[in-house]
Protein backbone atom coordinates (compact mmCIF):
# COMPACT_ATOMS: atom_id res chain seq x y z
CA UNK A 1 0.00 0.00 0.00
CA UNK A 2 1.53 3.17 -1.26
CA UNK A 3 1.86 6.36 1.41
CA UNK A 4 -0.94 8.69 -0.53
CA UNK A 5 -3.93 5.74 0.03
CA UNK A 6 -2.64 5.05 3.59
CA UNK A 7 -2.96 8.69 4.62
CA UNK A 8 -6.14 8.58 3.03
CA UNK A 9 -7.75 5.87 5.27
CA UNK A 10 -10.43 6.38 7.16
CA UNK A 11 -10.69 2.89 9.51
CA UNK A 12 -14.14 2.76 11.31
CA UNK A 13 -15.58 -0.45 12.89
CA UNK A 14 -18.59 -1.99 11.25
CA UNK A 15 -20.18 -4.86 11.36
CA UNK A 16 -21.42 -6.79 8.11
CA UNK A 17 -24.73 -5.38 7.43
CA UNK A 18 -23.05 -1.39 8.53
CA UNK A 19 -20.52 -1.72 5.34
CA UNK A 20 -23.04 -3.10 2.95
CA UNK A 21 -25.38 -0.27 3.58
CA UNK A 22 -22.29 2.06 3.30
CA UNK A 23 -21.08 0.32 0.05
CA UNK A 24 -24.60 1.15 -1.28
CA UNK A 25 -24.91 4.53 0.38
CA UNK A 26 -21.19 5.94 -1.43
CA UNK A 27 -22.66 4.06 -4.58
CA UNK A 28 -24.87 6.93 -4.43
CA UNK A 29 -28.13 4.17 -5.34
CA UNK A 30 -31.16 5.67 -6.35
CA UNK A 31 -33.75 4.02 -5.26
CA UNK A 32 -33.78 1.05 -2.68
CA UNK A 33 -36.71 -1.65 -2.57
CA UNK A 34 -36.33 -4.13 0.72
CA UNK A 35 -38.43 -6.23 3.15
CA UNK A 36 -36.49 -6.63 6.81
CA UNK A 37 -35.66 -10.23 7.10
CA UNK A 38 -33.87 -11.62 10.08
CA UNK A 39 -29.87 -11.30 9.77
CA UNK A 40 -30.16 -8.45 7.11
CA UNK A 41 -32.89 -6.44 8.59
CA UNK A 42 -30.19 -3.67 10.27
CA UNK A 43 -28.98 -3.02 5.94
CA UNK A 44 -32.73 -1.86 5.71
CA UNK A 45 -32.99 0.23 9.15
CA UNK A 46 -29.37 1.67 8.49
CA UNK A 47 -30.50 2.94 4.73
CA UNK A 48 -33.67 4.19 5.73
CA UNK A 49 -31.78 6.44 7.69
CA UNK A 50 -29.69 7.57 5.65
CA UNK A 51 -32.64 7.93 3.43
CA UNK A 52 -34.76 10.07 6.30
CA UNK A 53 -31.74 12.10 7.93
CA UNK A 54 -31.25 13.56 3.58
CA UNK A 55 -27.02 11.60 4.09
CA UNK A 56 -28.71 9.87 0.78
CA UNK A 57 -30.87 11.24 -2.09
CA UNK A 58 -32.68 8.22 -2.79
CA UNK A 59 -35.85 6.75 -2.91
CA UNK A 60 -36.57 4.01 -0.13
CA UNK A 61 -39.85 2.54 -1.10
CA UNK A 62 -41.93 0.52 1.39
CA UNK A 63 -43.37 -3.08 -0.08
CA UNK A 64 -44.77 -5.81 1.48
CA UNK A 65 -42.81 -8.89 0.41
CA UNK A 66 -39.20 -9.60 -1.29
CA UNK A 67 -40.81 -10.23 -4.50
CA UNK A 68 -42.37 -7.03 -5.02
CA UNK A 69 -39.18 -5.45 -3.29
CA UNK A 70 -37.29 -6.83 -6.28
CA UNK A 71 -39.62 -6.49 -8.38
CA UNK A 72 -39.92 -2.57 -7.45
CA UNK A 73 -35.83 -2.97 -8.51
CA UNK A 74 -36.53 -4.47 -12.02
CA UNK A 75 -38.92 -1.37 -12.50
CA UNK A 76 -36.89 1.47 -11.21
CA UNK A 77 -33.44 -0.18 -12.57
CA UNK A 78 -35.38 -0.34 -16.40
CA UNK A 79 -36.23 3.46 -15.89
CA UNK A 80 -32.33 4.56 -15.58
CA UNK A 81 -31.89 4.09 -11.42
CA UNK A 82 -29.28 2.65 -10.01
CA UNK A 83 -30.95 0.25 -7.14
CA UNK A 84 -30.30 -1.86 -4.20
CA UNK A 85 -32.03 -4.50 -2.19
CA UNK A 86 -30.77 -7.10 0.28
CA UNK A 87 -32.76 -10.31 1.97
CA UNK A 88 -31.87 -13.83 3.59
CA UNK A 89 -33.06 -16.98 3.23
CA UNK A 90 -36.79 -17.41 2.78
CA UNK A 91 -36.96 -13.82 1.58
CA UNK A 92 -34.60 -15.10 -1.21
CA UNK A 93 -36.60 -17.65 -2.00
CA UNK A 94 -39.54 -15.71 -1.78
CA UNK A 95 -37.80 -13.40 -5.22
CA UNK A 96 -36.92 -16.54 -7.01
CA UNK A 97 -38.89 -15.69 -9.84
CA UNK A 98 -37.71 -12.18 -9.98
CA UNK A 99 -33.97 -13.29 -9.57
CA UNK A 100 -34.83 -14.95 -13.21
CA UNK A 101 -36.10 -11.51 -14.49
CA UNK A 102 -33.86 -9.33 -13.59
CA UNK A 103 -31.40 -11.42 -15.38
CA UNK A 104 -33.11 -11.86 -18.24
CA UNK A 105 -34.15 -8.58 -18.99
CA UNK A 106 -30.33 -7.41 -18.00
CA UNK A 107 -30.98 -5.48 -15.65
CA UNK A 108 -27.73 -4.38 -13.30
CA UNK A 109 -29.23 -4.74 -9.84
CA UNK A 110 -27.14 -5.16 -6.70
CA UNK A 111 -28.11 -7.08 -4.04
CA UNK A 112 -26.68 -8.14 -0.43
CA UNK A 113 -27.53 -11.50 0.53
CA UNK A 114 -26.86 -12.42 4.33
CA UNK A 115 -26.41 -15.98 3.82
CA UNK A 116 -29.22 -17.88 6.51
CA UNK A 117 -30.56 -21.34 6.74
CA UNK A 118 -33.72 -22.36 4.57
CA UNK A 119 -36.56 -24.17 6.87
CA UNK A 120 -38.06 -26.34 7.57
CA UNK A 121 -37.54 -26.00 10.66
CA UNK A 122 -37.10 -22.46 11.24
CA UNK A 123 -33.69 -21.25 11.84
CA UNK A 124 -32.26 -17.84 11.77
CA UNK A 125 -28.55 -18.97 11.55
CA UNK A 126 -26.19 -19.01 8.79
CA UNK A 127 -25.02 -21.06 6.29
CA UNK A 128 -25.11 -20.63 2.24
CA UNK A 129 -28.01 -22.76 1.28
CA UNK A 130 -30.03 -19.87 0.05
CA UNK A 131 -27.52 -18.31 -2.10
CA UNK A 132 -26.79 -21.68 -3.73
CA UNK A 133 -30.04 -22.59 -4.35
CA UNK A 134 -30.21 -19.58 -6.62
CA UNK A 135 -27.40 -20.58 -8.52
CA UNK A 136 -29.00 -20.64 -11.53
CA UNK A 137 -30.79 -17.93 -11.71
CA UNK A 138 -27.99 -15.98 -14.19
CA UNK A 139 -26.95 -13.58 -11.45
CA UNK A 140 -23.29 -13.25 -10.76
CA UNK A 141 -22.31 -14.24 -7.11
CA UNK A 142 -19.25 -12.80 -5.04
CA UNK A 143 -19.12 -14.35 -1.67
CA UNK A 144 -17.35 -11.72 1.06
CA UNK A 145 -14.11 -13.38 3.21
CA UNK A 146 -14.62 -10.34 5.96
CA UNK A 147 -16.63 -6.90 6.18
CA UNK A 148 -13.86 -4.88 3.86
CA UNK A 149 -14.66 -7.25 1.44
CA UNK A 150 -18.01 -6.56 1.35
CA UNK A 151 -18.16 -2.69 1.42
CA UNK A 152 -15.64 -2.84 -1.64
CA UNK A 153 -17.54 -5.67 -3.35
CA UNK A 154 -21.01 -3.70 -3.35
CA UNK A 155 -19.05 -0.52 -4.49
CA UNK A 156 -16.88 -3.23 -7.06
CA UNK A 157 -20.70 -4.95 -7.97
CA UNK A 158 -22.15 -1.91 -9.74
CA UNK A 159 -19.17 -1.11 -11.66
CA UNK A 160 -19.40 -5.02 -13.33
CA UNK A 161 -23.03 -4.91 -12.82
CA UNK A 162 -23.58 -1.92 -15.27
CA UNK A 163 -20.51 -2.70 -17.64
CA UNK A 164 -22.10 -6.24 -18.53
CA UNK A 165 -26.27 -5.74 -17.75
CA UNK A 166 -25.87 -9.00 -15.30
CA UNK A 167 -27.24 -8.41 -11.58
CA UNK A 168 -25.22 -9.30 -9.00
CA UNK A 169 -25.73 -10.77 -5.67
CA UNK A 170 -22.92 -9.50 -2.92
CA UNK A 171 -23.30 -12.94 -0.30
CA UNK A 172 -21.71 -12.43 3.23
CA UNK A 173 -22.53 -14.92 6.26
CA UNK A 174 -25.29 -14.04 8.43
CA UNK A 175 -23.94 -13.12 12.10
CA UNK A 176 -20.37 -14.60 11.59
CA UNK A 177 -19.99 -11.44 9.29
CA UNK A 178 -23.33 -9.57 9.51
CA UNK A 179 -23.36 -8.67 13.28
CA UNK A 180 -19.64 -8.99 13.73
CA UNK A 181 -17.70 -5.68 13.68
CA UNK A 182 -14.47 -5.30 12.90
CA UNK A 183 -11.82 -2.53 10.92
CA UNK A 184 -13.32 -1.33 7.51
CA UNK A 185 -11.45 1.03 5.77
CA UNK A 186 -14.37 3.24 4.24
CA UNK A 187 -13.46 4.77 0.92
CA UNK A 188 -13.97 8.42 0.60
CA UNK A 189 -16.96 9.79 -1.67
CA UNK A 190 -15.20 11.62 -3.82
CA UNK A 191 -12.72 8.29 -4.74
CA UNK A 192 -15.85 5.94 -4.82
CA UNK A 193 -17.11 8.89 -7.32
CA UNK A 194 -14.38 8.85 -9.64
CA UNK A 195 -14.32 5.30 -9.76
CA UNK A 196 -18.10 4.81 -10.46
CA UNK A 197 -19.58 6.19 -13.09
CA UNK A 198 -23.39 7.35 -13.33
CA UNK A 199 -25.37 4.61 -14.91
CA UNK A 200 -26.21 3.77 -18.37
CA UNK A 201 -29.29 2.22 -18.93
CA UNK A 202 -29.90 0.09 -22.35
CA UNK A 203 -34.07 0.09 -21.92
CA UNK A 204 -35.24 4.07 -21.98
CA UNK A 205 -38.94 4.97 -20.61
CA UNK A 206 -39.45 7.29 -23.18
CA UNK A 207 -43.62 8.55 -24.05
CA UNK A 208 -42.23 9.81 -27.20
CA UNK A 209 -40.66 6.89 -28.11
CA UNK A 210 -42.56 4.12 -26.78
CA UNK A 211 -41.15 0.36 -26.48
CA UNK A 212 -42.28 -2.79 -25.31
CA UNK A 213 -39.51 -4.54 -22.94
CA UNK A 214 -39.54 -8.36 -22.33
CA UNK A 215 -42.71 -9.40 -24.49
CA UNK A 216 -43.57 -12.36 -25.62
CA UNK A 217 -40.66 -13.60 -27.46
CA UNK A 218 -41.43 -17.09 -29.29
CA UNK A 219 -38.75 -19.42 -29.46
CA UNK A 220 -37.60 -18.86 -32.70
CA UNK A 221 -36.13 -15.22 -34.29
CA UNK A 222 -38.44 -13.12 -35.97
CA UNK A 223 -39.04 -10.16 -38.58
CA UNK A 224 -39.90 -7.28 -36.72
CA UNK A 225 -42.32 -4.32 -37.72
CA UNK A 226 -39.31 -2.62 -38.65
CA UNK A 227 -38.01 -5.42 -40.60
CA UNK A 228 -35.09 -6.24 -38.63
CA UNK A 229 -34.46 -10.29 -38.00
CA UNK A 230 -34.91 -9.78 -33.91
CA UNK A 231 -33.48 -12.14 -31.05
CA UNK A 232 -35.85 -14.80 -30.24
CA UNK A 233 -35.73 -16.56 -26.54
CA UNK A 234 -33.15 -18.60 -26.52
CA UNK A 235 -31.25 -15.97 -28.94
CA UNK A 236 -32.00 -13.81 -25.62
CA UNK A 237 -30.23 -16.86 -23.46
CA UNK A 238 -27.46 -17.34 -25.35
CA UNK A 239 -26.32 -13.90 -24.71
CA UNK A 240 -27.28 -14.01 -21.15
CA UNK A 241 -24.53 -17.04 -20.73
CA UNK A 242 -22.56 -14.97 -22.86
CA UNK A 243 -22.55 -12.30 -20.61
CA UNK A 244 -21.36 -14.25 -17.82
CA UNK A 245 -18.82 -16.50 -19.46
CA UNK A 246 -17.43 -13.12 -20.30
CA UNK A 247 -17.57 -11.21 -16.89
CA UNK A 248 -14.33 -12.39 -15.42
CA UNK A 249 -12.79 -10.53 -17.94
CA UNK A 250 -14.82 -7.22 -16.27
CA UNK A 251 -14.74 -8.50 -13.08
CA UNK A 252 -10.66 -8.54 -12.90
CA UNK A 253 -10.69 -4.89 -15.11
CA UNK A 254 -12.88 -3.26 -12.29
CA UNK A 255 -10.99 -5.22 -9.20
CA UNK A 256 -7.82 -3.62 -11.03
CA UNK A 257 -8.82 -0.28 -11.08
CA UNK A 258 -10.60 -0.66 -7.28
CA UNK A 259 -7.27 -1.75 -5.83
CA UNK A 260 -5.32 1.46 -7.95
CA UNK A 261 -7.83 4.13 -6.60
CA UNK A 262 -8.27 2.47 -2.82
CA UNK A 263 -4.96 0.40 -2.06
CA UNK A 264 -7.07 -3.05 -1.91
CA UNK A 265 -6.84 -5.07 -5.32
CA UNK A 266 -9.61 -7.63 -6.45
CA UNK A 267 -7.93 -8.41 -9.82
CA UNK A 268 -9.20 -12.12 -8.98
CA UNK A 269 -11.54 -14.77 -8.80
CA UNK A 270 -10.03 -16.68 -5.87
CA UNK A 271 -7.89 -15.67 -3.66
CA UNK A 272 -4.82 -17.44 -2.10
CA UNK A 273 -3.14 -18.86 1.81
CA UNK A 274 -0.03 -20.52 1.28
CA UNK A 275 -0.29 -21.83 -1.55
CA UNK A 276 3.16 -21.48 -3.28
CA UNK A 277 4.36 -24.94 -1.82
CA UNK A 278 1.27 -26.81 -0.94
CA UNK A 279 0.27 -30.39 -1.98
CA UNK A 280 -2.72 -30.14 0.38
CA UNK A 281 -5.08 -27.55 -0.51
CA UNK A 282 -8.73 -26.68 1.59
CA UNK A 283 -11.75 -25.05 -0.52
CA UNK A 284 -14.18 -22.98 0.82
CA UNK A 285 -15.98 -19.69 0.49
CA UNK A 286 -16.95 -16.65 2.57
CA UNK A 287 -16.09 -16.88 6.93
CA UNK A 288 -15.91 -20.23 6.57
CA UNK A 289 -12.61 -19.69 3.74
CA UNK A 290 -10.91 -17.32 6.78
CA UNK A 291 -11.52 -20.59 9.27
CA UNK A 292 -9.56 -22.34 6.98
CA UNK A 293 -6.72 -20.25 6.70
CA UNK A 294 -5.96 -20.75 11.25
CA UNK A 295 -6.19 -24.31 10.38
CA UNK A 296 -3.95 -24.18 7.62
CA UNK A 297 -1.32 -22.49 9.98
CA UNK A 298 -1.98 -25.25 12.34
CA UNK A 299 -1.44 -28.00 9.80
CA UNK A 300 1.76 -26.61 8.98
CA UNK A 301 2.83 -26.24 12.56
CA UNK A 302 2.53 -30.00 12.34
CA UNK A 303 4.41 -30.43 9.23
CA UNK A 304 1.77 -30.61 6.59
CA UNK A 305 2.17 -28.22 3.59
CA UNK A 306 -1.55 -27.36 3.72
CA UNK A 307 -2.59 -23.89 2.00
CA UNK A 308 -6.37 -22.25 1.41
CA UNK A 309 -8.10 -21.29 -2.06
CA UNK A 310 -10.70 -18.97 -0.90
CA UNK A 311 -13.69 -18.80 -3.93
CA UNK A 312 -14.78 -14.94 -3.63
CA UNK A 313 -16.83 -15.49 -7.04
CA UNK A 314 -19.35 -18.34 -7.68
CA UNK A 315 -20.74 -17.54 -10.68
CA UNK A 316 -18.93 -17.57 -12.98
CA UNK A 317 -16.93 -20.26 -11.84
CA UNK A 318 -13.58 -19.51 -12.29
CA UNK A 319 -12.25 -22.99 -13.73
CA UNK A 320 -9.54 -22.06 -15.39
CA UNK A 321 -8.12 -20.28 -12.09
CA UNK A 322 -9.26 -23.73 -9.96
CA UNK A 323 -7.11 -25.89 -12.61
CA UNK A 324 -4.08 -23.30 -12.02
CA UNK A 325 -4.17 -23.12 -8.34
CA UNK A 326 -4.44 -26.92 -8.08
CA UNK A 327 -2.19 -28.06 -10.61
CA UNK A 328 0.60 -28.93 -7.58
CA UNK A 329 -1.98 -30.42 -4.80
CA UNK A 330 -2.28 -34.38 -4.62
CA UNK A 331 -5.40 -33.75 -1.83
CA UNK A 332 -8.32 -31.07 -2.46
CA UNK A 333 -10.61 -31.00 0.64
CA UNK A 334 -13.68 -29.10 0.15
CA UNK A 335 -16.01 -27.79 2.61
CA UNK A 336 -19.27 -27.02 2.10
CA UNK A 337 -22.07 -24.90 4.03
CA UNK A 338 -24.76 -26.05 1.51
CA UNK A 339 -25.76 -29.91 0.35
CA UNK A 340 -26.66 -30.23 -3.36
CA UNK A 341 -29.52 -33.65 -1.69
CA UNK A 342 -28.47 -36.57 -3.61
CA UNK A 343 -25.65 -35.93 -4.64
CA UNK A 344 -23.02 -33.59 -2.37
CA UNK A 345 -21.71 -30.24 -1.76
CA UNK A 346 -22.06 -27.40 -4.68
CA UNK A 347 -19.05 -26.45 -4.49
CA UNK A 348 -16.86 -29.97 -4.61
CA UNK A 349 -19.02 -30.61 -7.39
CA UNK A 350 -17.83 -27.60 -8.93
CA UNK A 351 -14.31 -28.40 -8.27
CA UNK A 352 -14.26 -31.63 -9.60
CA UNK A 353 -16.16 -30.14 -12.79
CA UNK A 354 -13.43 -27.82 -13.08
CA UNK A 355 -10.84 -30.73 -13.10
CA UNK A 356 -11.94 -32.38 -15.57
CA UNK A 357 -9.84 -32.95 -18.72
CA UNK A 358 -7.10 -30.84 -16.54
CA UNK A 359 -3.81 -32.91 -15.68
CA UNK A 360 -4.89 -32.66 -11.96
CA UNK A 361 -5.23 -35.99 -10.21
CA UNK A 362 -5.15 -34.96 -6.50
CA UNK A 363 -7.79 -36.97 -4.12
CA UNK A 364 -10.71 -34.82 -3.21
CA UNK A 365 -12.68 -35.04 -0.18
CA UNK A 366 -16.07 -33.26 0.85
CA UNK A 367 -17.37 -32.23 4.00
CA UNK A 368 -20.60 -30.70 4.69
CA UNK A 369 -20.18 -28.09 7.43
CA UNK A 370 -22.44 -25.30 9.37
CA UNK A 371 -25.39 -26.29 8.16
CA UNK A 372 -28.16 -23.86 9.99
CA UNK A 373 -25.41 -21.62 12.57
CA UNK A 374 -23.84 -25.26 13.46
CA UNK A 375 -20.07 -23.98 14.86
CA UNK A 376 -17.79 -25.05 13.03
CA UNK A 377 -13.56 -24.92 14.53
CA UNK A 378 -10.27 -24.79 12.83
CA UNK A 379 -9.38 -27.63 15.11
CA UNK A 380 -12.75 -29.56 13.23
CA UNK A 381 -11.21 -28.08 9.69
CA UNK A 382 -7.70 -29.76 11.49
CA UNK A 383 -9.43 -33.42 11.83
CA UNK A 384 -11.22 -33.49 8.69
CA UNK A 385 -7.81 -32.56 6.82
CA UNK A 386 -5.97 -35.39 8.60
CA UNK A 387 -8.85 -38.08 7.97
CA UNK A 388 -8.58 -37.02 4.77
CA UNK A 389 -4.69 -37.24 4.42
CA UNK A 390 -5.30 -41.13 5.87
CA UNK A 391 -8.12 -42.20 4.18
CA UNK A 392 -5.78 -40.84 1.16
CA UNK A 393 -3.42 -44.41 1.90
CA UNK A 394 -6.62 -46.25 0.72
CA UNK A 395 -6.01 -45.24 -2.90
CA UNK A 396 -9.79 -43.72 -3.44
CA UNK A 397 -9.31 -40.22 -5.59
CA UNK A 398 -13.30 -39.52 -5.22
CA UNK A 399 -15.63 -40.69 -2.33
CA UNK A 400 -19.09 -41.87 -3.05
CA UNK A 401 -20.50 -39.61 -0.72
CA UNK A 402 -19.60 -36.56 1.24
CA UNK A 403 -18.54 -36.66 4.70
CA UNK A 404 -20.62 -34.38 7.63
CA UNK A 405 -19.20 -33.11 10.41
CA UNK A 406 -22.30 -33.88 12.78
CA UNK A 407 -23.49 -35.90 15.33
CA UNK A 408 -24.75 -38.88 12.81
CA UNK B 1 -25.51 -17.31 -34.37
CA UNK B 2 -27.22 -16.01 -37.25
CA UNK B 3 -29.15 -13.26 -35.94
CA UNK B 4 -26.94 -11.19 -34.87
CA UNK B 5 -28.03 -8.05 -36.56
CA UNK B 6 -29.91 -7.43 -33.41
CA UNK B 7 -28.52 -4.88 -31.09
CA UNK B 8 -30.57 -6.05 -28.27
CA UNK B 9 -29.87 -7.68 -25.07
CA UNK B 10 -33.06 -8.45 -24.13
CA UNK B 11 -36.87 -8.99 -25.35
CA UNK B 12 -37.72 -5.04 -26.67
CA UNK B 13 -39.93 -3.46 -29.96
CA UNK B 14 -41.47 -0.55 -31.35
CA UNK B 15 -45.41 -1.14 -30.34
CA UNK B 16 -46.60 -2.09 -33.73
CA UNK B 17 -49.28 -4.52 -35.15
CA UNK B 18 -47.83 -8.36 -35.39
CA UNK B 19 -45.24 -7.24 -32.76
CA UNK B 20 -46.09 -10.47 -31.05
CA UNK B 21 -46.11 -12.51 -34.53
CA UNK B 22 -49.53 -14.08 -36.23
CA UNK B 23 -51.21 -14.61 -33.12
CA UNK B 24 -54.08 -15.83 -35.38
CA UNK B 25 -51.56 -19.68 -35.64
CA UNK B 26 -52.57 -19.97 -32.11
CA UNK B 27 -56.12 -20.98 -32.90
CA UNK B 28 -58.11 -24.15 -33.13
CA UNK B 29 -61.52 -22.68 -33.65
CA UNK B 30 -62.37 -19.58 -35.90
CA UNK B 31 -65.39 -17.14 -34.73
CA UNK B 32 -68.14 -17.87 -37.84
CA UNK B 33 -70.48 -14.68 -38.25
CA UNK B 34 -74.23 -15.29 -39.69
CA UNK B 35 -75.05 -12.06 -41.57
CA UNK B 36 -78.89 -13.21 -41.58
CA UNK B 37 -78.69 -13.08 -37.90
CA UNK B 38 -76.46 -10.05 -37.06
CA UNK B 39 -78.25 -7.02 -35.97
CA UNK B 40 -75.73 -4.32 -37.13
CA UNK B 41 -76.32 -6.29 -40.88
CA UNK B 42 -79.81 -6.38 -40.25
CA UNK B 43 -80.36 -3.24 -39.50
CA UNK B 44 -77.66 -1.13 -41.87
CA UNK B 45 -76.69 1.28 -38.91
CA UNK B 46 -74.51 1.64 -35.80
CA UNK B 47 -76.38 -0.33 -32.92
CA UNK B 48 -75.10 -3.54 -31.44
CA UNK B 49 -70.98 -3.51 -31.50
CA UNK B 50 -70.83 -5.85 -28.55
CA UNK B 51 -68.35 -8.20 -30.61
CA UNK B 52 -65.75 -4.99 -30.86
CA UNK B 53 -66.54 -3.67 -27.66
CA UNK B 54 -65.29 -7.15 -25.60
CA UNK B 55 -63.29 -8.19 -28.36
CA UNK B 56 -59.86 -8.80 -25.93
CA UNK B 57 -57.35 -8.48 -28.75
CA UNK B 58 -59.16 -5.76 -31.12
CA UNK B 59 -59.02 -7.79 -33.99
CA UNK B 60 -62.68 -6.75 -34.71
CA UNK B 61 -63.81 -3.69 -36.92
CA UNK B 62 -66.33 -1.31 -35.69
CA UNK B 63 -67.78 -1.26 -39.31
CA UNK B 64 -71.01 -2.63 -40.84
CA UNK B 65 -70.72 -5.47 -41.10
CA UNK B 66 -67.76 -6.03 -38.49
CA UNK B 67 -64.76 -7.83 -40.01
CA UNK B 68 -62.45 -9.71 -38.15
CA UNK B 69 -58.88 -9.87 -38.56
CA UNK B 70 -58.05 -13.90 -38.54
CA UNK B 71 -54.55 -13.23 -38.89
CA UNK B 72 -54.81 -12.07 -35.10
CA UNK B 73 -57.96 -13.74 -33.95
CA UNK B 74 -57.05 -16.27 -31.35
CA UNK B 75 -60.05 -17.80 -31.10
CA UNK B 76 -61.38 -16.93 -27.50
CA UNK B 77 -64.99 -16.98 -28.80
CA UNK B 78 -65.79 -14.32 -25.89
CA UNK B 79 -67.28 -12.51 -29.60
CA UNK B 80 -69.86 -15.81 -29.92
CA UNK B 81 -70.43 -15.36 -26.07
CA UNK B 82 -71.70 -11.98 -25.69
CA UNK B 83 -73.28 -11.62 -29.12
CA UNK B 84 -77.55 -11.04 -28.43
CA UNK B 85 -78.54 -12.66 -31.38
CA UNK B 86 -76.53 -15.97 -31.69
CA UNK B 87 -74.65 -14.92 -34.92
CA UNK B 88 -71.40 -15.93 -34.37
CA UNK B 89 -70.80 -19.67 -33.93
CA UNK B 90 -67.31 -21.23 -32.79
CA UNK B 91 -65.82 -23.19 -36.02
CA UNK B 92 -63.06 -25.69 -35.49
CA UNK B 93 -59.96 -24.98 -37.88
CA UNK B 94 -59.85 -28.77 -39.06
CA UNK B 95 -63.91 -28.69 -39.64
CA UNK B 96 -63.94 -25.46 -41.44
CA UNK B 97 -64.04 -25.96 -45.34
CA UNK B 98 -63.61 -23.67 -47.99
CA UNK B 99 -66.04 -21.11 -46.87
CA UNK B 100 -63.95 -20.40 -43.58
CA UNK B 101 -63.63 -16.13 -44.33
CA UNK B 102 -67.87 -16.13 -44.41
Amino acid sequence: MNKKIAKKSNIRILDGNQAAALGAKLSRVQVIAAYPITPQSPVTEKLSEFVERGELDAQYIAVESEHSALAVCVSASMVGARTFTATSAHGLAYMHEMLHWAAGARLPLVMACVNRAMGAPWNILNDQQDSISQRDTGWIQIYARNNQEIIDSVIQAYKIAESIYVPVMVCYDGFILSHTEMPVDIPAQEDVDKFLPPYKPHTVLDPANPRNYNLVTLANPRVNSEGVLCHGYMELRYLLQEALQNSKETMIKVGQEFGQLFGRNYANMCWEHRLDDADVVIVAMGSLAMEATVAADMLRKAGHKVGVLGLRVFRPFPKTEVVKVLKNSCLVVVFDKNISYGLEGATCSEIKAALYGSPVRAAIRNFIVGLGGRDIKARELVDAVNRSLLSMKEGDLNKESPEWICDI
Amino acid sequence: MGTRECQHICGESSPAIGEAGKTGEWRNSFPKIDRERCLLAKQSKPSCFLCWLYCPDAVISKTIPVEINLEYCKGCGICAQVCPAGAITMVFEHEAGADKKD
